[in-house]
């Protein structure tokens, strides 16, 4: 798609404009989300987290980008590998740690755990299980503006192993018919579980997959936050004038295993350290803003806020009670 | 030779429709696939195409003319030459068969002081009674709208939703696409962002390709959110057997709902349970499967007047008071347990049958109280027995109740097979009243 590389092409060779304070934003926020991540691993290993338990790690620049391209009101929505968009839409990282640990000062109350995370207040609507279920709803949002008439958007995560999914196809036809403000965003990070994209998908160009529908689409390179904000500005004005859809998707790379057991038999070492060393979404940023003459000091500064965030979050997520025996029963059904 | 045209069955549960007009003349030729009449059913409008050639030689059956049986003769084509029939009208109109009407409900005494005394009624059909459910809270709350599949041009697949794209619009009585999982999720996506969807599945067959949003999204995000994001949303359709569409058509939903904690199960019977229970369906906070039947949906029953009538989640009806036995029933089973009832008082024996109304929650204390007075519980189910609302109901009984029980709890329900074709067999399948009459005797 010519359009679509003409995005990458900007991403990686010119400079979009951007405030150096803006991308200093993303770059805290990236950083935030990758500490984030990386705590939550050790508290994993430490028996602290249970059950399934899959990090963002190496994807950050997807959700931070789109997240500075959108405007309050917007609604999101995405998988289960959802602790970045959390942190992303503001939510506290002590509450979303403390779900991890599954104790009473998370977000859910314990009761959802990794997968399971809400913020009506930050219209972060999950936190989604089964693949591909996220993109039904995210459409529900997108619907529930369309019906009330405002022009905020609803951006609707799923990877591009859920793209694979019947019902991704139902929500672009209804979204299309309907001319839905929803933003179909595809976090193409090579692997479905260990199933390559190549070996699921007969699709090679996921941006495409909305064209039988008539849905606009770019590829971007999802490893550069001021690509990805570009073109969720681009997709967005798409949605807020009332147009329809529009699909995203931002190809990116996770460096950890699918959940936190993975054997990795299905990459190799070298792909994972040559998408580290030589694209990742944080150094790329820092290499940026270094050519824009921030220093040294400031870096440090943002890592040790950084630091002393997730230490807290860690520390709250240990000390924060398990959820009252009571809890067991409550929130099953709203009194009428 | 003449070729008799019959009245022509063009749904399956089609018994009678009206001859709504005539589009040949006598004296006109007919070939095989013109339109030569339309017929209206409580459900459509329907085109009759001719499936013989020759002249119209007579009508037999006037336009205008209601309640045509099914098979009747309606008119008489001629073959080839014979062009001096003349233009003969029938001299009697073939005599309508009644509509199938409820039998007159004996009702019983308030057993709680929630139950409460609406005042006037006036008879009219379940569908009527839906097709009112819907605007009443279509008037009453912006938020709430319809979606679903032929919801509104066609008026619905059912006429359910007759007349309602006319008042409210396309924004909110919305055609879908068949595409069940993807307009289920996108409302339960409205309604997790506040919205109050109502969700017509054509039948509930089908909600099956929906399966996952109602549980997993549905069902599940309130708790799963720590109280944060509830899911007022209403699931509704005909569930159940119709009659003659075969095994993927004709089955009871209710165990697998009623089997989720998160959602609420309604199983309305008469056209007051239709209206009242649906109303409270779209107004609660919480996701509710309303389970509707399409063999009840033209059935008349005495409804309350009252604008603002409207009926309790999780209680119990009465509808028969007895003192030898509790026979517990919902949906379209309710009306198969009262005529076992009056059967079974021409032979002494005065059973009492509740009507659940809810499935979720269920109603305990009314089937326990009642099984306390007549120490006999018979339950009717249309669905199958496996983990059914009948084993669901004979275990509270037995956990609330033991001591009163004079004889084992009996199920009368479906059978246990995927429901079949042929007339004969489909009637073997599904419970009649002479098998809840066979029940009762076995434990009085």
């Amino acid at each position: 798609m010519a359009q679509a590389a003409e995005t990458r092409k900007r991403g990686k060779t010119k400079q979009p404009a951007i405030d150096r304070d803006q991308l200093l934003q993303a770059y805290r926020m990236m950083l935030l989300i990758r500490r984030f991540e990386e705590k939550a691993g050790q508290l994993y290993g430490m028996g602290l987290i249970g059950g399934f338990c899959h990090l963002y790690i190496g994807q950050e620049a997807v959700v931070v980008g789109l997240q500075a391209a959108s405007q309050p009101g917007d609604q999101i929505i995405t998988s289960y590998r959802d602790h970045g968009h959390m942190l992303a839409t503001g939510m506290d990282a002590r509450g979303v740690m403390a779900e991890l640990t599954g104790r009473a000062g998370g977000y859910s109350r314990g009761k959802g755990g990794s997968m399971h995370m809400f913020s009506k207040e930050k219209n972060f609507f999950g936190g989604h299980g089964i693949v591909g279920a996220q993109v039904s709803l995210g459409n529900g949002l997108a619907f529930s503006n369309w019906y009330r008439g405002n022009d905020h958007v609803s951006l609707t995560f799923f990877g591009e192993g859920a793209s694979n999914q019947g019902q991704v196809y139902e929500s672009f036809n209804l979204a299309a018919l309907l001319k839905l403000p929803t933003v179909f965003v595809i976090e193409n990070n090579r692997y479905g579980m260990g199933t390559s994209v190549e070996r699921a998908s007969a699709s090679h160009d996921l941006s495409k997959n909305g064209s039988p529908w008539g849905i606009p689409g770019l590829q971007v390179d999802g490893m550069d936050v001021l690509a990805v904000r570009e073109a969720g500005e681009q997709a967005m004005a798409w949605c807020r004038a009332a147009k329809g859809p529009f699909l995203l998707e931002v190809q990116t790379y996770r460096y950890r295993g699918h959940s936190m057991s993975d054997p990795a038999r299905y990459r190799t070492r070298e792909e994972v350290q040559a998408m580290r060393s030589q694209h990742d979404c944080i150094d790329n940023a820092r290499h940026r803003l270094e050519t824009m003459g921030v220093e040294d000091a400031a870096f440090k500064a943002i890592d040790d806020e950084v630091k002393a965030i997730i230490q807290d979050a860690a520390d709250f997520a240990q000390t924060s009670p398990q959820p009252d025996e009571s809890e067991l029963f409550t929130d099953i059904l709203l009194e009428g | 030779m003449a070729t008799q045209i019959l009245m022509p069955a063009l749904s399956p549960t089609m018994t009678e429709g009206k001859l709504a007009r005539w589009l040949k003349n006598v004296g006109d030729d007919v070939r095989a696939g013109d339109v030569i009449a339309e017929i209206e059913t409580d459900k459509a409008t329907m085109e009759v195409e001719a499936v013989d050639e020759g002249k119209l030689a007579r009508i037999l059956v006037e336009e205008g003319t209601e309640g045509v049986a099914v098979n009747t003769p309606i008119a008489e084509l001629s073959n080839g030459a014979d062009t001096s029939a003349p233009a003969a009208r029938p001299a009697h109109p073939v005599a309508a068969v009644p509509a199938p009407v409820a039998q007159p409900v004996s009702i019983a005494q308030p057993m709680t002081a929630e139950d409460k005394d609406w005042g006037p009624t006036a008879p009219i059909t379940v569908r009527e009674a839906l097709r009112d459910a819907l605007a009443a809270e279509l008037r009453r709350d912006p938020d709430v709208f319809l979606l679903g599949e032929e919801v509104a041009q066609y008026q619905g697949a059912y006429k359910i939703s007759q007349g309602l794209l006319e008042e409210f619009g396309p924004k909110r009585i919305i055609d879908t696409p068949i595409t069940e999982h993807g307009f289920a999720g996108m409302a339960v996506g409205a309604a997790l962002n506040g919205l109050k969807p109502i969700v017509e599945f054509m039948t509930f067959n089908f909600s099956m390709q929906a399966m996952d949003q109602i549980i997993n999204s549905a069902a599940k995000t309130l708790y799963m959110s720590g109280g944060q994001m509830g899911c007022p949303i209403v699931f509704r359709g005909p569930n159940g057997a119709a009659s003659r569409v075969g095994a993927q058509h004709s089955q009871c939903f209710a165990s697998w709902f009623a089997h989720i904690p998160g959602l609420k199960v309604l199983a309305p019977w008469s056209s007051a349970d239709a209206k009242g229970l649906l109303r409270a369906a779209i107004r609660d906070p919480n996701p509710v499967v309303f389970l509707e039947n399409e063999i009840l949906y033209g059935q008349s029953f005495d409804c309350p007047t009252d604008e603002d009538f409207i009926l309790p989640i999780g209680k119990a009806k009465i509808e028969r008071t007895g003192t030898h036995v509790t026979i517990v029933a919902f949906s379209v089973m309710v009306g198969v347990a009262m005529q076992a009832a009056a059967l079974l008082a021409e032979q002494g024996i005065e059973a009492e049958v509740v009507n659940l109304r809810s499935l979720r929650p269920l109603d305990t204390d009314t089937v326990v109280a009642s099984v306390k007075k007549t120490n006999r519980l018979v339950t009717v189910e249309e669905g199958w027995p496996y983990a059914g609302i009948g084993a669901e109901v004979a275990m509270r009984v037995i956990e609330h109740a033991f001591d009163w029980l004079d004889a084992p709890p009996v199920r009368v329900n479906g059978a246990d097979v995927p429901l079949p074709y042929a007339a004969n067999l489909e009637k073997l399948a599904l419970p009649q009243s002479a098998w809840v009459v066979d029940a009762v005797k076995k434990i009085v």
